[in-house]
Formats: structure tokens, sequence, C-alpha cells
């Protein structure tokens, strides 16, 4: 009898495993998000402290006006201009190495000054943000190409830096301005 | 039967053994267990982020927290209208809450930690600037300058 009982109970039918592990799967599956956060990333400046004296002024050549009203529409350096020229513009703006006598002394000087209105639709800011950061990105590319003939993002952290310092990324936003419109 | 079995083998190939077939599937299992992140927010607001293509990857994900700026889904449209408004963790906020948020996030984690920690906007498209400015201010203000425009990747030209 002994004997018996301890066969029975040894044998558990195991034939429904791969049903309750399927199941248990498919919930797994259905609840799992792969999504990655991609995004921008920037930094902002610290907020200054009350009894700080106003920076130098900056040559006018080495500004890169940027402005983006409640209608979504560019002005750059005065002037109306659409989001499908800004990365050339400002790539031509950066790489001038005082060239032309309007635009930039050298990279290192260059500063990107970017306002917009309240009114300004997130995803305009977006593109342009877009379009500022990819024009550095492309310069950079090149610069890192004729250096070391690889991508910016393949170099050591070491080069990256050599790379960095010609073109530091200077893209400044203004405090924010009511110039009225939406919102 | 085991006698029918042994005449058909001359002309049947033999059968696949499934026994390993719950090993295979556990160890599917234990991947998706291990990848799954369980969404323990749920949005009140509907969040539909815009693309680019300068895009970095969010790493370290147990130091970002997140802020979403959006209209209210559709659900919530009768009670608080369309206008877009600032999510934080479970609830509506306004921007006057981020301080302390980001005041209970950075005591959620380990003091080193704090200098790594990111904020990650995830804004509705068509949501005004005003009130994204009006977040950049409030994190200013309390010294979380890592932040992170939470976009898509866009594959084609402008």
């Amino acid at each position: 009898m002994g004997k018996s009982k301890t066969r029975m109970s040894a044998d558990i039918n195991a034939g429904s495993m791969a049903d309750i592990a399927f199941l248990l799967l498919i919930f797994f599956l259905v609840t799992t998000t792969m999504d990655v956060d991609t995004g921008i990333s920037i930094k902002l400046p610290p907020v200054p402290p009350p009894d700080q004296e106003p920076p130098p002024p900056l040559n006018e050549r080495n500004v890169f006006v940027v402005l983006v009203n409640a209608n979504d529409q560019l002005l750059v350096e005065g002037e109306w201009s659409d989001i499908k020229r800004l990365k050339e513009d400002t790539k031509r703006f950066l790489a001038n190495n005082g060239a032309v006598p309007n635009l930039s002394d050298n990279p290192q000087k260059a500063v990107i000054s970017l306002q917009n209105d309240r009114g300004t639709s997130y995803e305009m800011y977006i593109k342009v943000q877009n379009e500022l950061k990819a024009a550095y990105t492309e310069l950079r590319d090149d610069e890192s190409f004729r250096k070391f003939g690889k991508k910016y993002g393949e170099l050591t952290s070491l080069e990256q830096k050599d790379i960095r310092e010609v073109y530091p990324q200077k893209i400044s936003e203004a405090e924010p301005k009511d110039l009225g419109g939406a919102n | 039967m085991a006698h029918k079995f042994k005449k058909k083998q001359g002309n049947r190939k033999p059968e696949i053994s499934t026994a390993s077939l719950p090993d295979i599937v556990f160890m599917l299992l234990f991947f998706f267990m291990v990848t799954t992140v369980m969404r323990e927010t749920s949005l009140k607001v509907q969040v539909q982020t815009p693309d680019a293509t300068e895009i970095q990857k969010l790493e370290k994900k147990s130091l970002v927290s997140y802020i979403y700026i959006g209209p209210p889904i559709k659900a919530l449209i009768p009670s608080y209208g369309t206008e877009p408004r600032i999510q934080l963790n479970d609830a509506f906020a306004s921007k006057n809450d981020i301080a302390e948020f980001i005041e209970l996030e950075r005591k959620a984690r380990n003091e080193a930690e704090i200098p790594f920690m990111t904020t990650s906007l995830k804004v509705d498209k068509s949501t005004r600037m005003g009130i994204v400015t009006d977040v950049k201010q409030e994190l200013r203000k309390v010294n979380a300058l890592k932040i992170n425009y939470s976009t898509k990747k866009r594959s084609g030209d402008l």
C-alpha cells in the first residue's frame, strides 16, 4: 500500500504546465511597453543671483537672433525666414570664421539667441530647437571627419571634448516675454 | 498500441518531443517579466509628443521624473475643459506645485544621485509655449536644470 501511494504522489501531471506558462506569457506580452524614452536634452541656465553684474555686451555679429512669434513664424536676424532654411543659415553663421562681415567671428564666440512667444506652439518650438541642434551636430560631424575620420558619436570622450571646444553649443534662450497674441 | 506504432514507424517520421516546450515558454516568460515596466501613473492628459531628429535616449529611468502637459483626456473634458493642464504623478497640478514635486522626487533618491536627475517634459504638440515656459521657470527656481523634451524619432524630412 505504501509503495503504491508514493508512486501516486510522485506523478503530478505536468501537461498543463505549458498552458499556464503560455497564459502568463501572454499577459506579460500584452502589458509590456517596449518604448524607449527619447527626447531632446537641454540644460536650463541657473537663476542668476540678484547681485550679479550684467554680462558684457556681445558683439552683434556674434549673436544669431531667432525669434518665433505666436503665429509660429520665424524671424532670423531681423528677416522673415522659414524653418526649412534655418539649419543651413545657422551653419553658415557658425562656420563663418570672419569671412562675411555680419556673420560670426568664429564658432567659439558665436551665440544663438532663441526667443519665443508665450503663444508659440510647442511643436514649432521643438522644430526650431531641433534645427539649431542639427546645425551643431552636422558641423561637429564635419569637423570630426576632418580631424579623426570618424563621426562625432564614434569618438572617444577625449576626442569629443576636442571637437566640442571647436564648436561649443551655445544656444541661449532669452527670458520669456509676453508679446501678446494667443494664450 | 505499441504494436501499431511499431508497424507504422517505417513510413512515418518520429514525432518531435514537446517536453521542452514549457522550458522555452518559461524562458520567454521570464524575459518579458523582467523587461516589463508597469505604468504606474494613469494619464489624465492627452500627450502626443512632437517628433525630432536630434534625439537622445533617456538613460537611468529611475532618475527621471515626468511632467505631463496637455489637454485633459476626453472623459475629463466636461469637468476640466480643453485648456492644457499640468499633470504630476496622478493628479492635475498647477505650476506652484512643481517645486514641491521636485523636492519629493529628490527625497526619494540617494543624495549622490540628485545631480543626475532629469526631468522629462511630455508635452502635447498643440500646447502653447506659455505653460511650458512657466514650468521651465519653476524648474530653474528649484535648480532642476537637466530637462528632456520628450519627442519621437522623425524619419522623413521637415
